[in-house]
């Protein structure tokens, strides 16, 4: 029996083994006779059994105890022998194992063989795995193989080169003057190796770049005669001549007239006439037109080439090949910046791209119709995105309505049609939308006070018609909670008027309260809306004053509280109900440096820590205040006494005034900063001031303390500004007070404290 | 067209050919091939046949019943890859007329040796058909001349 046969006898016994288990077993006793041969003198089975042995090696098996066997197969005088050793060196041995240097000297041996075949083996393998070392080692002996051999085996040697330039870029001088030569051979094989090994010789060395920059005029013949030549039958390919020396040889040319005048004047009329002569009906023709595409673009074209090019991906996009469409994208996108106005003019293509069936097209049109987004488009473009986020698929959902907002934020015509189009987004794609989408909602609707109206029946309506989008029917709730008396007044200009009781305000808000599709976040907001409202309505106070208490007893932390101080606003802080739960100011855009300690560029997004704090001081969080306000009167919990009206002394605006221990305070927390580029402390989330009284009677009954909101809510480092907050003292019986005062605050993403204690009061002040 | 890996699998994920021109430890290159086969087999019928994974370009086609896959620098030209894949089945179908992976299967050594014929370190060494096939010819006469038992 042959030996060969026994090759394919195994393979054969082993795809018959019908489970993985009976599968090693027949690999394992394979594998032990393999070895067994090994060990075994010359029986001319050798590189049958090598080559066994990397059929198991494929198959996932370890084979290294093969390794040796391929080094002295290698050796062996006989090419079979030495065809499976060479094999078997590149699948087991690269340049980590120590086994692969012993396979120098043969390589060495066989690069002078009297047979090309030989040496090509020879060739190949050291360009497939050889390391640096036998790199170095066995330079001289390519370099002389590049001079004088025939073309068979210079094409080899000049892809053996640029192996050996990777991987020990220095020996790249060895082989330049021989590459400059090769240019003039006719041979294809040839000339393609060395295109490639110029190319690697320019890219990695700005001389040798200068050099050949000289060869420009000689490629661009080379090139002349590929495009214009008639019809080569060895090298064609769908029409074209050899597109892979074609597309080579560009790809040298945009590597020489990178940069470069001369060099990119020389190549320019090249680029037009391959341009306009290359046929794209077939892969190879687009292949040649793309790197032509790629190389106009990179140097320095004439405007006109330019133009030509965007065209030709313009043409591109229309082509029935999905492959062709989605690299005519990715090279638009490179150049959608640079040549925005060419691109535009295909903004009609690319859109229609985002209806196309395969995913990665889509992805790249949604990329390009977010580029192309401009103050005249931004209409009818956005049409499309919306029409385009309705039906796309859920991994691009995300990156889509974060676009949408990125573009309207920058290009809305209108403050209507910025609100119209965040809110047709969350109805389509609430779930995937930003964490911050919410609060920069509820920002932008503050600033459009005009559409106050407008926009609260229109979320009135989404709620009523959906709850389950959370983004949508927090705002809603909110929206509903702050100017529910525009909602229940039921007159709108821009939205036909709809008579809305106040029974259904507070069902819908009910609803989103009980039902379990709303997130306690959510709740939450529907709780304090439900709250708002109390001073909003006329006739069902009652109701509210119901939910709020039957809260009171809910599971969740968060909202029993919220309950509870609710609660207390009823009973015990009625008179400043009202006020508490007034009508915010509009809320301003963050400033630079926030609480996520990300960098300040001022962007307009991060709007958070904005929001909090004035949750933490206005009625949105009215809990919060009344809290303040218990702590401070001896944070006991007792229930305090009700107060009399206050007629305030207000402690003067803290700033200015000699006695201004408060501002003393909040400027003692100037603190230098370290170099780290934090412009400043924000008095973000955490921001508290505690206020509590020192005196022998505790609490001193009838020393009331009114906060209000601060005037900022970043500090600037070194002392360069400050944020005043007002605190309203009533001593009408004018004790001599001692306070303790403690200031909470955020500083480079750290929460920090700071406490004083104020012996004494200006005595002007009661 | 540099690339830094070749792998030819069935629709099962099982391999049938691995051809690697970078460096790259056992295991990773076990990683390489078990995430190609992912995703590659992953694709629906008519996407487009360019991936990518992590720096790197994936281009892949199917043949019958065999994936062809590379794995190319990102700056690289993927439809003459594409033309790559497709001469490389050439002058597979040209040796074993019309091949199929059954070929490929119980001759692999030969895929192997043709494809150093045409591949060189992961470049285009031979762009000419004819001249390959009359490469590989050659060789195997060679082979076949060596194989005869010598007289001891």
């Amino acid at each position: 029996m042959s030996p060969s046969v026994r090759l394919q006898e195994m393979i054969r016994v082993i795809r018959g083994a019908r489970t993985q288990g009976e599968e090693r077993g027949v690999i394992q006793r394979e594998c032990a006779a393999i070895r067994a041969q090994f060990r075994q003198a010359d029986n001319g089975t050798r590189s049958h059994n090598l080559a066994k042995l990397l059929y198991v090696h494929m198959l996932g098996y370890p084979a290294h105890f093969g390794q040796m066997e391929c080094v002295r197969l290698i050796a062996s005088p006989r090419y079979n022998e030495k065809r499976v050793g060479y094999l078997g060196a590149m699948m087991l041995l690269d340049e980590k194992q120590d086994a692969s240097l012993l396979i120098t000297n043969s390589i060495k041996n066989d690069l002078s063989h009297s047979s090309q075949y030989v040496q090509s083996l020879a060739l190949c393998t050291l360009g497939c795995m050889g390391s640096a070392e036998m790199c170095r080692d066995l330079a001289p002996e390519i370099d002389r193989l590049l001079r004088a051999s025939n073309s068979y085996i210079k094409k080899k040697a000049a892809l053996c080169a640029v192996h050996i330039v990777r991987k020990v870029p220095e020996l790249g001088e060895l082989f330049t003057p021989a590459s400059r030569s090769l240019l003039s051979e006719k041979n294809h094989g040839v000339l393609h190796g060395a295109v490639v090994l110029i190319t690697e010789l320019c890219e990695r060395n700005p001389e040798t770049l200068e050099q050949f920059r000289k060869a420009v005029p000689e490629l661009v013949q080379i090139m002349k005669g590929l495009v214009m030549s008639g019809y080569s039958p060895e090298h064609n390919v769908a029409g074209i001549s050899d597109p892979f020396l074609q597309v080579r040889i560009l790809r040298l040319l945009r590597i020489l007239g990178r940069n470069n005048e001369t060099a990119s004047d020389a190549v320019n009329d090249l680029l037009a006439q391959v341009a306009t002569n290359t046929d794209s009906s077939k892969t190879a023709g687009s292949a040649v037109l793309y790197e032509t595409v790629l190389t106009v673009m990179d140097i320095k074209s004439e405007s006109g080439l330019r133009v030509l090019a965007v065209n030709i991906l313009g043409r591109f996009l229309l082509n029935n090949d999905r492959n062709i469409r989605y690299i005519s994208m990715t090279s638009l996108q490179k150049i959608v910046q640079t040549d925005h106005n060419a691109v535009q003019r295909h903004r009609g293509t690319i859109v229609d791209c985002l209806k196309d069936q395969d995913a990665s097209v889509k992805r790249r049109a949604l990329e390009l119709s977010l580029a192309l987004v401009s103050a005249v488009n931004i209409r009818s473009l956005m049409k499309e995105l919306l029409l385009f986020l309705s039906s796309c698929p859920p991994e691009l959902r995300a990156h889509t309505t974060s676009g949408i907002f990125n573009a309207a934020e920058r290009y809305a015509p209108s403050q209507r049609w910025h609100i119209d189009t965040i809110l047709h987004v969350l109805t389509t794609a609430g779930g995937d939308v930003r964490d911050e989408t919410v609060p920069n909602l509820i920002q932008l609707i503050t600033t459009a006070t005009e559409l106050h109206c407008y926009t609260v029946h229109k979320l009135y309506r989404a709620l009523i018609a959906d709850i389950s989008v959370q983004s949508l029917v927090q705002v809603a709730c909110w929206c509903i909670g702050e100017y529910g008396d525009l909602l229940l007044r039921g007159e709108c200009e821009e939205t036909e008027p709809v008579q809305v009781a106040e029974d259904d305000v507070l069902d819908a808000l009910e609803t989103v309260l009980q039902s379990h599709m709303s997130s306690p976040a959510t709740r939450g907001f529907a709780l304090t809306a439900t709250m708002k409202l109390s001073t909003r309505i006329t006739h069902n106070v009652d109701r509210i004053r119901s939910i709020v208490s039957i809260y009171g007893s809910c599971i969740d932390v968060e909202l029993q509280q919220r309950a509870v101080e609710y609660n207390a606003l009823f009973k015990k802080y009625d008179h400043m109900r009202a006020a508490v739960l007034e009508r915010m100011p509009v809320i301003d855009k963050s400033s630079p440096g926030h609480t996520n300690g990300e960098s300040a560029g001022g962007s307009i997004k991060e709007m958070e820590p904005t929001k909090r704090t004035q949750e933490v001081v206005l009625p949105q969080e009215p809990a919060n205040q009344v809290c303040d306000l218990l702590d401070l009167l001896g944070g006991s919990g007792e229930p305090p006494q009700p107060s009399p009206a206050l007629s305030t002394t207000a402690l003067g605006p803290v700033s200015s005034t000699a006695g201004g221990d408060l501002l003393d305070l909040l400027g003692g927390l100037d603190a230098p900063l370290d170099h780290v580029t934090r412009p400043g402390k924000t008095l973000g989330p955490n921001y508290r001031l505690f206020m509590t009284f020192v005196s022998h009677s505790y609490p001193p009954q009838s020393v009331q303390l009114q906060m209000k909101a601060p005037s900022g809510d970043v500090i600037p480092a070194h002392g360069l500004g400050q944020v005043t907050q007002t605190v309203l003292l009533n001593n009408p019986n004018k004790v001599s007070l001692k306070m303790r005062v403690r200031v909470c605050y955020t500083s480079q993403d750290f929460v920090c404290q700071d406490t004083v204690q104020i012996d004494s009061f200006p005595s002007p002040a009661w | 067209m540099t690339m830094h890996f070749l792998l030819l699998f069935s629709r099962q994920g099982k391999l049938r050919l691995q051809k690697w021109f970078t460096p790259i430890p056992e295991r990773e290159k076990k990683k390489i091939v078990r995430d190609m086969t992912t995703m590659v087999l992953g694709r629906k019928p008519r996407s487009c046949n360019f991936l990518h994974w992590k720096d790197l370009k994936i281009v892949y086609k199917k043949y019958a019943s065999l994936y062809f896959c590379c794995g190319l620098d990102a700056e690289e030209n993927e439809l003459l890859a594409l033309e790559v894949l497709h001469r490389y089945v050439e002058l597979l179908d040209k040796y074993f007329g019309n091949v199929c992976e059954l070929d490929i299967i119980f001759n692999f050594e030969k895929a192997y040796f043709i494809l150093d014929e045409f591949l060189l370190g992961g470049e285009v060494q031979e762009t000419s058909k004819q001249v390959v096939s009359r490469s590989i010819e050659a060789s195997d006469m060679l082979q076949e001349v060596s194989e005869r038992p010598r007289s001891r």
